[in-house]
This record gives structure tokens, sequence and C-alpha cells, in this order.
């Protein structure tokens, strides 16, 4: 078994030790860096610190690259309502339809009661 | 007015006059990257035309975020390779030079000890994955006359090899991780990156970064070697060397996956 690279969009491992040469760096792996680490100053020009957290949390999660997350799709992002604000509308728009159905269903299912029994 | 202003993007601080090489650095935007200096220290900034509204869209536009968090890493690796850095969080933006030279005096002695806890070290990546588990034996002899109980035995076999080797992994994601600790400075773990899109079926079970003494690199990496060989439980990738993103922030040692 030899070291090296494993992110698919990398080259295959080389067979001499790791520090043959710099790899490049998985996006990923930069993701995780820029994202979550490093020292944190207010800058003036106010990105809520919770946006970049749970942008992080999701990339923990799912991501590994993004090349390879395109690839897979990119609906995880797009559909996330913590992330989307248009897919968290969605999301409620979604759970309200189920709601109604629901509801429909049930009022269907106590008139055939009413009608069965009365 | 326009809806975009332009604003100051902080990529990281040092104290080194030769932060910034001879030529023209290119930040974010293509912009052209400089330092500014206050009380010994110099912020590397470059602008940008942006706003609040649209940072926070931004950050939630893959493209956008992938050609920024690379040229935010490009422009840190650049000045990392030269001296010392404290790399900022990808979006810390000022709305004029003014913004940066106030934040440096006010956290002057927070940069100044980042600065100094990661000087002459470098940070280095490791992921370990669970390697394949070896095929369970062959059915004994005697069962083929029952198959039903061969399938059931081989089935069991394949299972239990399967907890095993994850087990196994474990084992040795711990081991690795305690090595190389003793090797570095300081180390860190992330959470492990997810199966599904790292295009590997093998789990990921360490994926840790180490603060190593620029002297002790060498050591470090044939460590890395050395215990690709002994643990044969565990594939191991080793990256690097990054500006030390890891160990800027006043983070704890991490002890175990």
């Amino acid at each position: 078994m030899t070291p090296g690279n494993l992110a698919p969009s990398e080259s295959p491992a080389p067979s001499p030790g790791p520090l043959s040469g710099p790899q490049p760096a998985n996006l990923g792996d930069i993701l995780e860096r820029v994202l979550d680490k490093g020292i944190v100053v207010a800058g003036d020009i106010r990105v809520n610190l919770l946006d970049i957290e749970l942008l992080t949390i999701k990339l923990r999660l799912v991501i590994a690259s993004l090349e390879t997350a395109k690839q897979v799709g990119i609906d995880w992002w797009e559909s996330d309502p913590w992330l989307s604000a248009s897919a968290a509308d969605r999301s409620r728009g979604r759970e309200l339809e189920e709601e109604n159905r629901q509801l429909r269903s049930r009022v269907r299912a106590l008139e055939r009661d009413e009608h069965n029994g009365g | 007015m326009a809806a975009e202003h332009h604003c100051v993007w902080l990529y990281a601080v040092t104290d080194d006059v030769g932060a910034l090489p001879a030529g023209e650095l290119a930040g974010i935007g293509a912009r052209e990257v400089r330092a500014l200096w206050v009380a010994g220290l110099a912020a590397i900034v470059s602008d940008v035309d942006l706003d609040e509204v649209t940072l926070r869209r931004n950050l939630e536009d893959l493209d956008w975020l992938e050609s920024t968090a690379r040229a935010h890493h490009a422009v840190i690796e650049a000045v990392g390779a030269r001296c010392p850095v404290v790399p900022m969080r990808l979006a810390t933006v000022y709305s004029c030079d003014a913004g940066v030279l106030t934040m440096l005096q006010d956290r002057a002695a927070d940069l100044r000890d980042a600065l100094s806890g990661v000087a002459a070290c470098s940070e280095w990546g490791v992921k370990a994955f669970a390697a394949a588990p070896a095929d369970p034996d062959p059915p004994e002899e005697g069962a083929v006359s029952r198959p039903g109980t061969a399938y059931l035995q081989r089935r069991r076999a394949q299972l239990s090899s399967h907890t095993h080797a994850r087990h196994e992994a474990m084992a040795g994601a711990r081991a690795v991780h305690a090595e190389l600790s003793r090797l570095s400075v300081s180390a860190r773990l992330y959470p492990p990156q997810a199966p599904g899109l790292t295009g590997q079926t093998a789990p990921m079970v360490l994926n840790a970064a180490y603060l190593v003494a620029d002297e002790r690199v060498d050591e470090f990496a044939a460590t890395v070697n050395d215990l690709t060989g002994r643990h044969r439980s565990v594939r191991l990738g080793l990256t690097g060397p990054w500006p030390a993103y890891s160990f800027v922030g006043g983070h704890d040692r991490g002890d175990r996956p």
C-alpha cells in the first residue's frame, strides 16, 4: 500500500514518499480550512458568522471535493433549507401541501364513516 | 450609488517585510494584493467589489465559493511560503483600509501570539481510509454438499470480516494519530469526510492536521511512510505543506480520532 493522493480528482498515489512533491490541494481540504479555521477577527462587513458555520457543517457532512459534488449532483445545496431561503420556502410549501393532503384524506375517511355508520 | 461597493478583503496577517513577492500577486478577482502596515504587523489585503448582501448571496453560490476559496488560499499560500502567516477565515471583509488598520491595532497581541506559535512550522494533513477487508476463507470441503449452510457460513464470515476490518481500521487510525502527534508541535482532528463524495467506498477513519516544526518535516514524512507499512488496516494520504490554518485559532490539541 502506498501513501499518496486519495481524493478522486488527484492523480494516483506516487510510489515514493509523499514528500516527492506537493500534492495539488483538494478543494474539500481547502474549504475545510478556510471556512472553519484561521483566526477569526470581525470584519466590518458583517456576514453573520452563523451563515458560515452552517456552511461549514454542511461541508463536513457532505463535501469531500466540490468537483465530485458537482458530478454527484448539486441538489444537496439547493434543496437544503439551511442554506437557501428559497429552498426553505419550497420546503415549507411541501409541508403545507402534505398537511393539506392528510387533512383531505382524513375528511374523506370521516365522511365515509358517517355514511356507513349512519 | 452602485449596488456593489469597493471593499477590502483580508487574507492574512504577518510581521515580515518580505511578505509580498516582488512581482504582482493577484488575489480575488485578479486584483492586486497589497500589505497594510501598522504596529509592526502587515495585513495582506486586496480590493473587492462586494457589499454585505452580495457577499452573503455569493457564499451560497458554489462556483463563486470555489473560485474565491482557491484565490484566498493561493494568496495565503504564496505569502506563507515566504514568512509565517496567520490566515484569516474566508470572507473577512472591511469597508476601507482604516478598518483593517484599526483591527490590527486592537488585536496586535493576539496576532503576534498566533504568529509566534506557527513560526518555523508547517501544517500537514493526514487522512486514513479503512483498507478493504480480506476475503474470508473459502468454505470447507464437506460444506459443498449443503449449499444453504455454506452460503450462510460464507455470509457470516464476510460480515464478521467487515466488522473486524472496521475495528482494525479504527485502532490503526488511533495508533497513527498517536504516533504523528508525538512528532508534531500540535495536532487537530477534522471530522472525516463523507465516503459518498470522496469517491471512495472505503470509509475515512482519520482526517487530521499536524503542526510540524521545520526541522522535523522529513522525519514526519518518513514516519507516515513507515506507518503505512506497519498498519495494513488503513491506507494513509499526506497533504501539505499547508499554511498553519488549523493552528492559529487557539484550539486544543486533539487526543483521539
